[in-house]
């Protein structure tokens, strides 16, 4: 070790194998200063500029920032702030095309400036040494440093690095040609440098700190070594100008004579390496309290006027700088981020600079020459020679095109930096890095697919299992169920019997003043729900979509980072988030505020936990609602009759705040899927839920009758519904009377959902969920209905509206023109049979007979709706809606 | 403007296939310069009947292969493969001898095989050796140096007897290689190889006046030219210093260690190195990148090992020179020297 | 005489190398990886049943018998290339034919029209729906298979399969399929 750093203090430079020695490029873009640009128009900021999981955005559009304000904050694995980088007004927060090869939309604060430069309250530290390592490292954090040379890797946590550091290595060598930002940075502020060199050497405390610079700067050599020069840890290291040099692996090659082993990260030979953009960022974090909201950007290429170094700050469009600088582009301009080695081009110049923005290079075809037609490989391992990594690159490339993966891994594909050395020489001018980056990522994808190949068989072979002993298990219990029924039948009611007794009686005070509100609430609804509210549901589904995508954007983000290993975490993650969403827009509606529940913790429970507490919740508010205009005659008198009344109210319950519910919903629902859509739908169904209103008025009696379509089914139907009727009936006359108002107003809901809820759906498949919905709850309220025995007249009326709807709608979907033709056919004629007997049954429309053929209508329309041939289903629509406006005036007429 | 989309890395060192293989054809021009002074310019005429016949079966077979025919003509590969075969050959072979090699080395060495780059022989000596073992006289009938003929030879008396078989005054390649003295002239490999089977001592052999002090007549001189031109390959960085040093060193040690054990009956160092097609086959053939190993490790023993068989077929094999087939012999050995060779790659294999 | 000398030697010999090689047999047996799990690894394990068989041993286990090796679209080609491979057999087309390179998809329920049946949950192979009666369902998008077998049982089609979104990490360098624009 001592022998080592006395080697590296006589200068010994190592070498490493292979290298190129491309024009450098680098003496148009020193000729002056660092400059400083015009505010632009506008800024985006990306999210994610480093390696890692976003921050936590912390501002919303419309807000105003000052300069340095952060815009979000860390939140889980190596998540970095970013900053204002200028006060101004945030316009808006949306994916914008990344600085990525990809070009893949990140989400962006867009910030347009307002001109005045305003900075936040900076807390710069005036004696850094009395800092501890964490108060540093959390300013580190905190300024949004990520490593500047081209990786942006989160700097603190190199910085908080556990290992032991022998050697601290500065990267200065900025190898890519064209390059020259570390170069004008350390000619201009070597101070900096050198202060935030030894903040590093405060946390690290390493045996020596080298600076390795090409020796192509002389400049910034000089520079260096005198602002090093009370620091006798502090080398500056000249090592001779090739390329790759500047990478990490390279350089700790070159001043060490080391090698960083394969899959192992430097500092687990004791080695840190740190850019000095970025050294100089953590100097500004801590001395003058400035997070990173600016870097130094070259911005050169023949096509560019003026070219140099500039102060550009984070989020600046490319644009911005190029006009700047002036740009006058070629045909088939190429504008490259980076270095022409492994810099990529750009898909457009609306893309913000990033941390790791070093250089935009805009070059014409004389100075970089178009890649030729690739031709065969010759074999004549010019790549190999210039492998900094002592790879075979033609090899690599062989294998890469015939897909043998397992050769690749064989041959050390992961080990390749992709510099671009190889494909510098190749004379047959073959992409090489593009082989392999290409290869690289299929590997990764096989992989990844391995895994999860071996999770599902897992998965898989546990349910299999799973259900084999269930399987067992109920078995087993047929065999021994006689005995079993004798006491834990028992014991089962008991405890039902139990726990309504518990809740009537704790909850008597409290449950009538809740109930009270409650029923005042659901009028109150019933009542909002006549007016036009559907600008405040047009809001509420904008301002859900939102919520939604957001949240399921960052549980993308979360995911695809691998930094959250926990797949199915996220999944639930995300699940979870968009049912809170949901259960808070639902919140508000029905005002139960029992809802805020347990946040559930378990990873697969969690979100059928959530759904089932949201459920039970509801149950319980209005279990005691029931209860309590019941309470008299719930009086348990039979142990059984008390367990079946409880269901029943329970029921009901559930069935009063699902109506609410679903009315909210049905409204949302189709905003979700398609922003365009559901804006379009919004107003279309804003629309048609006026004219259904109307209709619905004129319809009443004619339409119900319109629904029977196949006979035997019907009279199946009609056999089943009169069957429960009859058990309905029974059960009724044990909860006595259970008053009408529930009835009413759980009807009265009932029939909104069905109204609105087909008709703000524009595509079949929603109509036919919608249809599906609408039958079950028209179920439900005719169950009801036949439960009320003395069920008035009012209540009949407003369950035939709700019959009315759905079945308008059911045939539009059906399945199939034949059908849809004789339907409509037994449809008309069974109309005419109706209303005439609707003549009939207007007086004794008290009798129960009745309501179960409103019952009726419902199975009979069923069978057509689960339809999937759309066409065909537009078809049937189209005659439906004719058919329905007949009916509707033949029903007009009549009554 | 539209921008463009392009992978990294944006700009090129600027070699090209077609350049490297036309620089290696202009490094043949001073062994080509030497044949042609000693043996006479019937090697352009040669020359010329390769460059013809590859460029015609290259362009049939990419047609029929419906490839672009100009972009892969023009890298220059199948025209060094003619020169090469041209320079290979007796230069008075009669003219179906270079267009059958040619053929043959294009149309099946190289392309059945897939084209330039996926032939797992070098073409040239591929059609070198088919043609020797076919055609073993015409292979082997090389003229002497022209001072050792009877009578010298017009350029309008070699186009005569390439194409017809006979000078105009009816004479035949054998009765050509007739020399002053009656007897009939062989290459200097082959007198030796003869003479010693015929029990006479390298010493006696030598001092035939087809040879000089060193080396035989005018074969000294092109294999020099072909040092020349490979010299200026090596600085010029088109190929690699691994196998021709290997290849003349492993040669110079087993002649060297063979004249030390039988001075008598081998003709040592210098001879062995300035015979023959060493120095073609040494700067020209073993570097040909395709069929060569592509590792700096495996190159050194490719040429070694090239070196060694060129040495032992010379001396106990059947035939007069080896380069060909010892080339054609590590062309197969490739695979395995590759796989065994492969460089450290960076970070494996330390701590 | 000789003749029987010799037929006895060579009949010992081969009665001595027999009794090696058996004991040879048994002793050192190789406990190689049976045929059916080397099938199975290769098979995608989505359990989609579109083989004919309840997932994806049960399909090992009939290749294994004999059975045709071109049933799995859900590997594709690639799957079938590497099972003639491995079985030694000609690679066949994929039954069925067309869809040579699957689409990676994942179920996705939408939410909102979930009616909570439970119907999907059960035909799950892998259990990644989760949810309960009348309850909202979903999908752990990192456990789908994308077998389609959830699809038919929705009695309200609120289940779609749609393709995996790429990101940057599954990005696969394919330069030219960016949209590019102007300079300007």
């Amino acid at each position: 070790m001592e022998k080592l750093i006395d080697q590296i203090k006589q200068g010994k430079v190592w070498s490493i194998p292979g290298g190129v020695h491309p024009p450098g490029q680098k003496l148009q873009s020193t000729t002056q200063a660092i400059a400083r640009l015009p505010l632009p128009d506008k800024l985006v900021v990306s999210l994610k500029q480093h390696i890692g999981a976003n921050g936590k955005l912390i501002v919303e559009k419309g807000q105003q920032v000052l300069k340095g304000q952060a815009l979000t904050k860390p939140s889980g694995n190596w998540s970095v702030p970013v900053h204002a980088p200028t006060s101004g007004l945030i316009s808006d927060i949306c994916p914008m095309p990344s600085a990525h090869p990809s070009a893949l939309p990140e989400l962006s604060v867009i910030i347009e400036p307002d001109g005045e430069d305003n900075w936040c309250e900076l807390n710069p530290v005036t004696d850094a040494k009395a800092l501890s390592h964490d108060e540093l490292v959390d300013i580190i954090h905190q300024s949004g440093i990520a490593g500047m040379g081209g990786a942006g890797f989160p700097t603190y946590v190199k910085a908080d690095t556990r290992k032991a550091i022998e050697f601290l290595i500065v990267n200065a060598v900025e190898c890519e040609p064209y390059i020259t930002a570390d170069d004008m940075l350390m000619r201009e502020h070597a101070d900096g440098i050198i202060a935030g060199i030894e903040l590093m050497q405060q946390l690290l405390s390493p045996q020596l700190t080298i600076i390795g610079i090409e020796d192509n700067k002389p400049d910034a050599i000089a520079a260096m070594k005198l602002a090093a020069q009370h620091n006798d840890s502090i080398i500056v290291q000249t090592v001779p100008t090739v390329y790759p040099s500047g990478g990490e692996k390279q350089l700790i090659k070159l001043l060490t004579g080391k090698e960083v082993p394969s899959g192992s990260i430097p500092a687990d030979i004791g080695m840190l390496v740190q850019n000095v953009g970025t050294l100089f960022a953590v100097n500004q974090a801590v001395h003058e309290g400035k997070p990173l909201i600016e870097r130094v950007v070259t911005v050169t290429g023949n096509t560019i006027h003026k070219q140099g170094n500039v102060w550009a700050l984070l989020g600046t469009e490319i644009k911005h700088l190029l006009d700047c600088q002036g740009f006058s582009p070629v045909p088939q301009q190429r504008v490259v981020m980076g270095g022409p080695m492994m810099g990529f081009t750009l898909p457009t110049v609306r893309i913000g600079v990033v941390k790791a923005t070093n250089c935009i290079l805009a070059p014409d075809h004389q100075e970089l020459a178009e890649p030729g037609d690739e031709k065969a490989c010759i074999r004549c391992s010019a790549c190999a020679d210039a492998c900094p990594a002592s790879l075979l690159p033609q090899q690599l490339q062989w294998f890469a095109k015939s897909k043998e993966y397992d050769k690749l891994n064989e041959h050390n594909l992961f080990d390749c930096i992709e510099c671009g050395a190889c494909a510098y020489v190749c004379p047959s001018e073959i992409p090489l890095v593009q082989y392999y980056r290409v290869a690289k990522a299929e590997i990764k994808e096989q992989q990844a697919e391995q895994i999860k190949a071996e999770r599902a068989k897992e998965r898989f072979e546990a349910r299999k299992e799973r259900l084999e002993r269930e399987q067992e298990e109920r078995q087993n219990r047929h065999k021994r169920k006689p005995a079993a029924k004798s006491d834990g039948e028992k014991q089962k009611v008991a405890d039902a019997l139990a726990r309504v007794k518990a809740k009537s009686d704790d909850k008597d005070s409290k449950s009538a003043v809740a109930a009270a509100i409650a029923r005042a609430k659901a009028k109150k609804q019933g009542a909002e729900i006549e007016p036009d509210n559907s600008e405040v549901a047009k809001e509420r589904a904008a301002r859900k979509e939102q919520a939604r995508k957001y949240k399921e954007q960052k549980a993308l983000e979360q995911g695809e980072e691998g930094v959250d290993k926990d797949d199915k975490k996220s999944a639930v993650a995300a699940a979870i988030a968009r049912a809170k969403a949901k259960k808070a827009a639902q919140a508000t509606e029905e005002n139960a505020s029992a809802e805020t529940d347990a946040a559930p913790k378990d990873d697969k429970k969690a979100a059928v936990a959530a759904a089932i507490a949201r459920a039970k919740a509801k149950k319980a508010a209005q279990a005691v609602e029931n209860q309590t205009e019941a309470e008299e005659d719930s009086a348990p008198v039979d142990d059984k009759k008390a367990a079946v009344a409880a269901a029943i109210a329970r029921a009901k319950a559930k069935k009063v705040a699902q109506a609410a519910e679903n009315q909210t919903e049905a409204e949302e629902d189709s905003a979700p899927v398609d922003d365009k859509k559901a804006a379009v739908a919004a107003a279309i169904a804003r629309a048609k839920a006026k004219k259904a209103a109307q209709a619905a008025e004129n319809q009443t009696e004619a339409e119900e009758d319109s629904a029977p379509v196949d006979d035997k089914k019907a009279a199946v139907a009609a056999a089943i519904a009169r069957a429960k009727a009859k058990k309905a009936a029974k059960e009724q006359a044990q909860s006595d009377d259970s008053s009408q108002q529930t009835n009413d107003s759980s009807a009265e809901a009932d029939a909104q959902p069905q109204a609105d809820a087909p008709e703000s759906n524009e595509d079949k498949k929603k109509t036919a969920v919608a249809a599906a919905i609408a039958r079950a709850k028209a179920k439900k309220a005719a169950k009801e209905q036949a439960q009320s025995d003395d069920s008035s007249e009012q209540i009949n009326d407003s369950n035939d509206e709700a019959d009315a709807k759905p079945q308008s709608d059911a045939p539009e979907s059906s399945e199939d023109k034949k059908k849809a033709a004789v339907a409509a056919a037994i449809a008309r004629a069974k109309a005419k049979k109706a209303a005439k007997e609707q003549a009939q049954s207007d007086e004794s429309s008290e009798q129960l007979d009745d309501s179960s053929d409103t019952d009726d209508s419902k199975p009979q329309v069923d069978e057509p709706e689960s339809s999937e041939d759309k066409k065909k289903a537009a078809v049937a629509r189209a005659i439906a809606r004719a058919k329905a406006k007949k009916l509707q005036q033949e029903g007009n007429d009549k009554s | 403007m539209k921008l463009t989309m392009a992978s990294s890395p944006h700009n090129h060192s600027h070699k090209s296939l077609s350049r490297l293989m036309m620089t290696v054809i202009a490094a043949c021009i001073p062994g080509l310069i030497a044949q042609v002074f000693f043996f006479g310019s019937a090697v352009l005429i040669q020359l010329v009947l390769a460059l013809i016949t590859v460029s015609a079966c290259e362009a049939a077979v990419l047609m029929l292969r419906k490839r672009k025919v100009w972009p892969t003509l023009s890298d220059g590969s199948a025209w060094l493969t003619g020169v090469l075969l041209a320079l290979s050959i007796p230069p008075l072979a009669p003219w179906w001898i270079i267009v059958i090699g040619c053929m043959f080395a294009i149309v099946i060495v190289k392309q059945l095989y897939g084209g330039l780059g996926f032939n797992l022989f070098n073409p040239a000596m591929a059609a070198y050796v088919l043609l020797l073992v076919s055609f073993p006289v015409q292979m082997t009938s090389w003229l002497p140096v022209s001072d050792l003929l009877a009578s010298p030879i017009s350029f309008s008396q070699q186009l005569s007897v390439i194409f017809n078989g006979f000078t105009s005054a009816g004479f035949s390649v054998d009765q050509l290689r007739v020399a002053i003295d009656g007897t009939t002239m062989a290459t200097p490999l082959d007198t030796v190889k003869t003479d010693v089977a015929h029990h006479l001592t390298v010493a006696e052999s030598m001092s035939k006046p087809l040879f000089n002090d060193w080396f035989g007549l005018g074969w000294g001189w092109v294999n020099l030219g072909f040092l020349i031109g490979g010299l200026y390959l090596l600085k010029a960085k088109i190929i690699n210093w691994h196998i021709p040093v290997s290849f003349l060193a492993s040669l110079a040690v087993c002649s060297g260690i063979g004249y030390i054990a039988a001075p008598g009956t081998e003709p040592g160092v210098v001879f062995h190195l300035f015979s023959g097609a060493t120095m073609l086959g040494a700067f020209f053939i073993a570097t040909d990148p395709v069929s060569a190993s592509t590792t700096n490790r495996g190159r050194l023993i490719y040429g070694a090992l090239i070196g060694l068989l060129v040495y032992l077929i010379r001396t106990f094999g059947g035939y007069p020179d080896a380069v060909a087939f010892s080339v054609l012999l590590l062309n197969m050995a490739v695979p395995l020297i590759d796989y065994y060779t492969k460089p450290r790659t960076y970070g494996h294999g330390v701590k | 005489m000789t003749l029987f000398y010799a037929l006895i030697a060579l009949g010992s010999l081969a009665l001595i190398f027999g009794l090696i090689l058996g004991f040879a047999a048994v002793r050192f047996r190789v406990e190689s990886n049976p045929i059916v799990d080397q099938i199975d690894t290769i098979l995608p394990q989505t359990q989609c049943g579109q083989c004919g068989y309840p997932g994806c041993r049960p399909y090992a286990e009939a290749i294994a018998n004999g059975d045709e090796i071109n049933k799995c679209p859900p590997g594709g080609e690639a799957t079938v290339k590497k099972l003639a491979d491995l079985m030694g057999v000609e690679a066949k087309p994929l039954a069925g034919g067309e869809q040579a390179d699957p689409v990676k998809t994942v179920a996705y329920i939408r939410e909102d029209e979930c009616i909570g049946c439970t119907k999907c949950i059960q035909a799950c192979p892998v259990d990644a729906i989760v949810g309960a009666t009348r309850q909202m369902h979903t999908v752990l998008i990192d456990e789908c298979t994308g077998c389609d077998l959830c699809v038919e049982p929705c009695p309200v089609d609120c289940i779609d399969m749609l393709p995996v979104k790429e990101t940057k990490q599954t990005w696969k360098w394919q330069l030219n399929a960016i949209p590019v624009t102007q300079v300007d």
